[in-house]
């Protein structure tokens, strides 16, 4: 690909390539002593690292390894086959090939040391210091950088040959001002995105000079990265340099492997054989840097993943809730007709093979018309219950034991062209963030209308009217203007009207709403809480609210089931569970909810509240 | 909208006068005497300062410039010093080679890498390890070298495609498709590996975003999805690598057209930058940056085409 990368691109897209946007959301630090372990621990980083020394190794001693002079040449040897005193036999002008090929990875991989050593002196600390005090400078360079980026590496280098003469070392130097760009790039992509960091701004704070921040705390950030793109422009600087000598343009005589390839093009009707070797090396070299940065990033993204746990997954071994069955919501023989679950479990697979349960035997029912409230921290796997009940559980998770009826209709294991014809006519979902769950490339319109269209089936006109309706529904003034908007020109209040609206474009039964108002601000959750109430009640719908929020329950739920680790560990009407809680977990809920909202008193049923208020 | 683009094209404007300008600056080191160059060793010392003086090389850099630039900007490129050829003829005359190949690879790269990136993205598994072991392998070798070896097995061993040689399509269509088919090829491998890689990140990443799982929970189905919504936002940033592999592309035909002997941009910019013909290298710098300077003008406009919240910015 050498030739074909500009030299400056970042090297986006690649496996094993940080792209630049990777730079900017920043990288994790990394210490160096586990990324070399971490490194010869993958077999295939660990046996690129292997090849490339040796291929170091044969070109530094390639005087005391070769068996000729590379020059010395015997026509009537021309064309020898491998064997004797020739190993790998000789090329058209009866020179030793092994020696050629020895003496030409010193000249190529010399030639490349130059490029990748005046392109990191250039790079590194310029990128350093655009990216930390930005500014003036910060502007000026990034403008010379686009310059330069826009410049076709081979191009200039043909013209730089043209003024500067056949001499290879001052082609790479010019191919290392080329390619500095790509380090100034990510290093500064990298720093800016560290400076605004806390611990940072924690440094600066307790008094550290510039340098010493940029040496402690800027500089691990940026080593890993840095390290990755020397692998990569070195596997560039290679091929672009092997290209220059295969046009024949760059140190004359002496013998590179790009130089061989040429006199093996010459001869390709008669001896193809001799593109073997130097194409061999060539590619060789070029994929082992190129596998070894692939196994250093995934030293780096190893290394991260491990801090973060998944989100919403409960832990391993959860505590020591014990498995309760609940009167209220779990009797078997007295399924609701609308939705109902029994023992319900899903569990991820773990990367030793095993499965981690997420939900574990949950029992919940939910009749037409009623709200049930399914409460419980994050974590506890309420989502998780939702998505199953749905049947859109995120990569990896799968329902493993239990069942759920959607109008008595038993849907685990159901195909998924069945299980889809349930979504959006039967079982609505209203999400939790009302932005991200608009895609941003579409208008209001056209989201709204897609699925009447390709659900219900609807004509294009009669979806557009119904639209327009359903955003009336949700109390959206001028809706037909709203319908030509894009998600980003509305607010979370109006976009999560909009979802609300589309949960209710086919008229389901069920309505799932995943914590419809967490992301929105109070006055504007007390609307939401109103629209959700007002559809239920004129249009009978049963609800599932996956919510934390006690207070949300207490308004609008007829009965309530409480979440622990993967467990309900309570589950009756809201009044008796939230007014006698018998269950420790949700009496701590409880306690949390009264520490943080001294405001609010406890629990009164929805008649009484406006007596109190 | 409108405004964007003027605004875009004058940027690439200046950007034109800066490269150009340096281009020149370099191009024209002292040492080099062109008049002797032309005229050889023999040539007495009069001759060759006249040579020069009619080629306007004993006038100070900053004139020479000046004077290019002033007939450039009218559309007159000047004339080759070593051919005499009028540079703007010759350089048209070779662009449309140089213009097949880059059309093609821009064409096979877009279809293959998102076929195989949308693939490989929603269904992952082993076709995902297959796209991504091939986009490791396009990416590490070096481009001249997979042309080399598909020279060795389609022209030489196979003779499927003449190894060498071009044939304009306006005198065969047949001819042109055989002899530029390797050619496109060959600079395919490496693009597609690196634009497929970028698709295939892309559509995981929008499958993972929290409306494509709303839209799953409206009960579209799967196909709508991937083709409508995720196609469309894993799209941009697919583009920008396509624009970016563009500049490379450039390079790429330098070599590809020199091993297949193709009379384009790219061979006639080894022959005369290696003689040092200022005019007609200055008109080769010039029609690059153009032409990057076009592509991501196009990549920006597909860019905000499909992502309306660019179109604000």
């Amino acid at each position: 690909m050498s030739e074909n990368l500009p030299a400056g691109a970042p090297a986006a897209g690649l496996p094993g390539v940080p792209s630049r946007d990777a730079g900017e959301a920043g990288v994790p630090p990394v210490r160096r002593g586990g990324a070399v372990r971490r490194l010869l621990r993958n077999p295939l980083g660990a046996l690129s690292a292997a090849v490339l020394l040796l291929l170091v190794a044969a070109a530094v001693l390639a005087p005391l390894l070769a068996p000729q002079d590379p020059a010395a040449s015997s026509l009537g040897d021309a064309f020898a086959g491998p064997g004797g005193a020739h190993p790998l036999g000789t090329d058209s002008a009866g020179r030793d090939i092994l020696s050629r090929l020895l003496h030409g990875g010193r000249n190529t991989l010399g030639g490349a040391l130059i490029a990748l050593g005046i392109a990191l002196v250039l790079g590194v600390p310029s990128g350093l210091y655009a990216g930390y005090r930005g500014g003036r400078f910060d502007a000026a360079a990034n403008w010379v950088v686009d310059l330069v980026m826009a410049l076709p590496a081979m191009v200039v280098l043909l013209a730089s040959r043209a003024i500067l003469g056949p001499d290879v070392r001052a082609l790479m130097t010019v191919l290392g001002v080329l390619a500095a760009p790509s380090f100034f790039r990510l290093v500064r992509g990298i720093v800016a995105g560290v400076r605004t960091e806390l611990y940072v701004d924690a440094a600066k704070v307790s008094g550290l000079s510039d340098a010493r921040i940029v040496a402690r705390h800027v500089l691990i950030v940026v080593r890993g990265p840095v390290i990755i793109q020397v692998a990569l422009v070195a596997g560039i600087a290679i091929g672009l340099q092997a290209g220059l000598e295969f046009l024949g343009i760059g140190s004359g005589s002496a013998p590179t492997w790009g130089a061989m390839l040429n006199e093996a093009f010459q001869n390709i009707q008669r001896a193809p054989l001799l593109m073997l070797w130097p194409g061999l090396a060539l590619g060789l070299t070029n994929a082992a840097l190129v596998l070894l940065a692939g196994a250093l990033r995934d030293g780096l993204e190893d290394r991260a993943g491990q801090a973060p746990a998944p989100r919403r997954a409960a832990r391993r071994h959860g505590g020591t809730v014990p498995a309760v069955t609940i009167a209220a919501c779990g009797d078997p023989a007295d399924r609701a007709g609308l939705l109902s679950v029994r023992g319900l479990t899903v569990a991820y697979p773990r990367p030793d093979g095993g499965g981690r349960e997420v939900v574990r035997g949950v029992d919940l029912d939910v009749r037409a018309g009623e709200i049930v409230g399914l409460v419980g921290e994050s974590g506890s796997g309420k989502t998780q219950t939702a998505f199953a009940v749905l049947g859109i559980l995120p990569e990896g998770g799968r329902v493993t034991g239990g069942s759920i009826t959607v109008k008595g209709r038993e849907v685990v294991g159901l195909p998924e062209r069945a299980r889809r014809g349930l979504r959006g006519g039967t079982v609505a979902y209203v999400p939790q963030e009302p932005m991200s769950n608009l895609d941003p490339a579409f208008t209001i319109g056209s989201q709204l209308t897609e699925p009447l269209r390709h659900v219900l089936g609807l004509s294009r006109r009669e979806a557009a009217r119904r639209a327009v309706d359903l955003l009336r529904l949700v109390e959206i003034p001028r809706p037909e203007q709203v319908m030509r908007l894009y998600p980003h020109e509305i607010s979370g209040g109006m976009a999560q009207r909009v979802l609300i609206a589309g949960a209710m474009s086919c008229d389901p039964e069920l309505l799932i709403a995943d914590e419809p108002t967490t992301a929105l601000d109070v006055r504007v959750q007390a609307e939401i809480l109103d629209l959700l109430r007002r559809l239920q009640k004129d249009r009978g719908l049963g609800v599932l609210l996956v919510t934390h929020d006690l207070g949300v329950v207490a308004d609008l739920c007829d009965r309530v089931a409480v979440m622990n680790t993967g467990r309900i560990v309570e589950a009756g009407t809201t009044e008796r569970v939230l007014r006698s809680p018998e269950d420790a977990y949700t009496r701590t809920l409880l306690g949390a909810v009264l520490d943080q909202a001294p405001a609010r008193s406890p629990w009164q049923p929805p008649k009484a509240r406006s007596a109190t208020a | 909208m409108l405004n964007f683009i003027a605004r875009r094209i004058a940027a690439g404007a200046l950007l034109l006068v800066v490269i150009s300008f340096l281009s020149y600056l370099l191009l024209s080191v002292p040492g080099t005497d062109v008049g002797r160059q032309l005229l050889g060793q023999g040539a007495d010392q009069a001759a060759v300062d006249a040579k020069n003086a009619s080629l306007g090389l004993d006038r100070p850099v900053l004139a020479q410039y000046a004077d290019w630039l002033a007939r450039a900007v009218r559309g007159d490129l000047g004339t080759s010093w070593f051919t005499s050829e009028d540079v703007g003829t010759a350089v048209a005359g070779r662009l449309p080679v140089t213009a097949s190949l880059m059309l093609g690879v821009t064409l096979v790269t877009t279809v293959v890498s998102f076929l195989l990136g949308v693939w490989a993205g929603v269904r992952r598994g082993a076709v995902d390890r297959v796209v991504q072991v091939l986009g490791v392998v396009g990416y590490a070798l070096p481009g001249f070298l997979v042309t080399l070896v598909l020279v060795l097995v389609f022209a030489v061993r196979l003779n499927w495609f003449p190894a060498i040689g071009y044939t304009p399509f306006t005198e065969s269509p047949g001819g042109w498709l055989s002899t530029i088919t390797l050619p496109v090829l060959s600079l395919s491998v490496a693009s597609v590996a690196g634009v497929c890689q970028q698709v295939r990140g892309a559509v995981i990443d929008v499958l993972r975003q929290d409306y494509v799982r709303t839209l799953r929970a409206r009960g579209l189905p799967a196909s709508r999805i991937v083709f409508r919504h995720v196609l469309r936002n894993a799209s941009a940033p697919a583009l920008s690598v396509l624009g970016m592999q563009f500049v490379g592309l450039l390079g790429g035909a330098v070599l590809v057209e020199q091993i297949f002997g193709l009379p384009g941009i790219g061979s006639m910019t080894v022959t005369y930058t290696a003689r040092g013909d200022i005019p007609v290298i200055m008109a080769l710098v010039m029609l690059t940056v153009v032409g990057v300077v076009l592509i991501n003008l196009l990549v920006d406009i597909m860019i905000g085409w499909l992502n309306p919240k660019a179109r604000a910015a």
